[in-house]
């Protein structure tokens, strides 16, 4: 029932704007139509451009997802593990937090170049600092109860570490998955717009200066589609390790 | 009978950014080998601080605490710490839960791995080996704990509150299967609560603390028959007259 009324509220939406461009009521150059998007689309899978565009943002976000995820991981286990590191690193961190990662998309371009390399720089930004403070807590967030069970048993550091903190955290873990997903599209997104001779951002942003909106639509719906099939996947990843 | 514990004039002081707080003040007793003893005091008097001192997890800032002959800050000993939630780990299945002590201490051999369980089998958990605690009831979830606590084959076992999670009926209900467990291995137990029936009922000798900080109250041996279960104690004569007694002392304002 709820799903009939989904697509029937996306369908009455689609006729809606199909008729409102078709009679002349909106400017079907401006605000396109979604015949006109199909079209678009068809053009673009036909000479393959889609397939190249699509892959190259893909391809940067998810380099950009697994390098931050790791990278981030790997630093919130190093601050847990040592607290004078992390008390030395706390400033920094605020900094890095707070501060929009865009301002700093003029020097990577100058150190890493116009490619995908620069890109990739800029989702890794933008994931790392969420993943490595989500992780951060969440290790920190480990219950006092069992910790003391674990030193009134006698165990080290690496033991309480390997059975009780990591364990404890896989939902964190999967949690902070999920917010980097949504980071890494804006990451390869938004290094896309700044520099780029490919991708779907790079498409959307041409799209607009050559005033196609068919092909900023189709781009954008492109987006969509992969962005919440990655999206899906760690969902059903989460169910997994929710069984355990 | 050999004294496996033996607390001399221990003090402990919290140091913490707002003051200080003196928890523990010249305490001093002993337990015996096999000895099931009972300590009761008025809340936040300190119980949770002298069972820290026993288990080693702090060092007395005055006196001495000795297990089998040695400090007990450092853990040189086996010991059995058993908290007031079962604190069971989620992801782990009731057996694994069990082996966890082994798995710390590398004692994870064929015989102790048997001996584990054995424990099950004996106490109706064997079914529930491969079971999750979320599957498992209030008490036999504290039973998991209980014989995973025993599995190391601890030579002292500290139970700070164990039972006051559950609710009145389940808890007589573990309290006895627990306290029977005990005994039946023979095992040397530390038992804190703020319930005077709970006390009289299960254990061999009563150490009462005063109010903040900790020191000796008094120290009574009950003389029950050993064979009676924690139930039919509650039904003797005796019980009566020694709950009344440490109902006046734990309420007894000179501290
Ligand atoms: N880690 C700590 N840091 C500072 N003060 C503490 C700490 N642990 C306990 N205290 C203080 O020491 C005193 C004794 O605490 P303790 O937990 O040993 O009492 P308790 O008898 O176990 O209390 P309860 O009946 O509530 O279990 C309390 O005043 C408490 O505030
Ligand atoms: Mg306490």
């Amino acid at each position: 029932m709820i799903t009939l009324a989904r697509w029937a509220v996306l369908i009455a939406l689609l006729g809606v704007w199909e008729l409102a461009a078709a009679v002349g009521l909106i400017d079907a150059f401006v605000f396109s139509s979604p015949s006109r998007i199909f079209v678009a689309l068809k053009d673009l899978t036909a000479s393959g451009e889609l397939f190249l565009h699509a892959g190259v943002t893909l391809a940067e976000t998810l380099i950009g997802f697994i390098i931050s995820t790791a990278i981030g991981t790997a630093l919130a286990l190093l601050l847990w593990w040592n607290g004078r590191v992390k008390q030395i690193a706390e400033p920094y961190l605020v900094v890095l937090n707070s501060l929009p990662k865009i301002a700093l998309g003029p020097v990577i371009i100058i150190w890493f170049g116009s490619g995908m390399r620069a890109i990739v720089v800029m989702t890794v930004l933008i994931g790392v600092v969420v993943s490595l403070m989500t992780m951060l807590s969440g290790f920190e967030q480990t219950d006092k109860g069992k910790l003391l069970l674990m030193r009134s048993l006698g165990a080290s550091r690496m033991n309480v570490l390997l059975k009780l903190v990591i364990p404890s955290s896989l939902p964190t873990f999967v949690n902070m998955l999920k917010i980097n997903v949504g980071l890494s599209w804006i990451g390869s997104i938004m290094g896309e717009y700044l520099v780029s001779r490919a991708g779907i951002g790079y498409l959307i942003v041409y799209g607009g200066q050559v005033f196609k909106m068919d092909l900023v639509f189709a781009s954008t719906l492109v987006l969509c589609l992969l962005a919440t099939g990655m999206y899906a996947l760690v969902s059903l990843l989460e169910r997994i390790v929710r069984r355990h | 009978m050999k004294n496996l514990l033996t607390i001399e004039n221990a003090g402990h002081v919290y140091h913490t950014p707002s003051g200080e707080t003196q928890a523990v003040k010249g305490l001093s007793f002993s337990v015996g080998e096999g000895e099931f003893v009972a300590v009761i005091g008025p809340s936040g008097c300190g119980k949770t601080t002298v069972l820290s001192l026993i288990a080693g997890l702090m060092r007395p800032t005055s006196g001495r605490v000795t297990v089998c002959g040695k400090d007990a800050y450092g853990g040189g000993y086996r010991l059995g710490y058993m908290l007031q939630r079962d604190e069971l780990f989620p992801w782990r299945t009731t057996y694994r839960n069990v082996l966890l002590p082994l798995e710390l201490k590398r004692h994870k051999s064929h015989k102790n791995k048997a001996y584990a369980l054995e424990l099950l089998k004996k106490y109706g958990l064997e079914d529930f080996k491969k079971s999750y605690p979320d599957e498992l009831s209030g008490g036999m979830r504290q039973r998991v704990a209980l014989i995973r606590t025993l599995a190391s084959k601890p030579q002292l076992l500290l139970l700070d509150e164990p039972f006051s999670a559950l609710d009145y009926q389940t808890r007589l209900l573990v309290t006895g299967d627990v306290c029977s467990i005990i005994r039946r291995e023979k095992k040397t137990a530390i038992l804190v609560t703020h319930d005077i029936s709970e006390a009289v009922s299960v254990a061999d000798r009563i150490i009462v603390l005063t109010k903040r900080p900790a020191a000796l109250k008094s120290d009574y041996s009950l003389g029950f028959d050993p064979d009676l279960s924690p139930l039919s104690r509650r039904e003797r004569p005796e019980f009566g007259r020694w709950f009344e007694l440490l109902w006046r002392e734990l309420n007894d304002e000179n501290g």
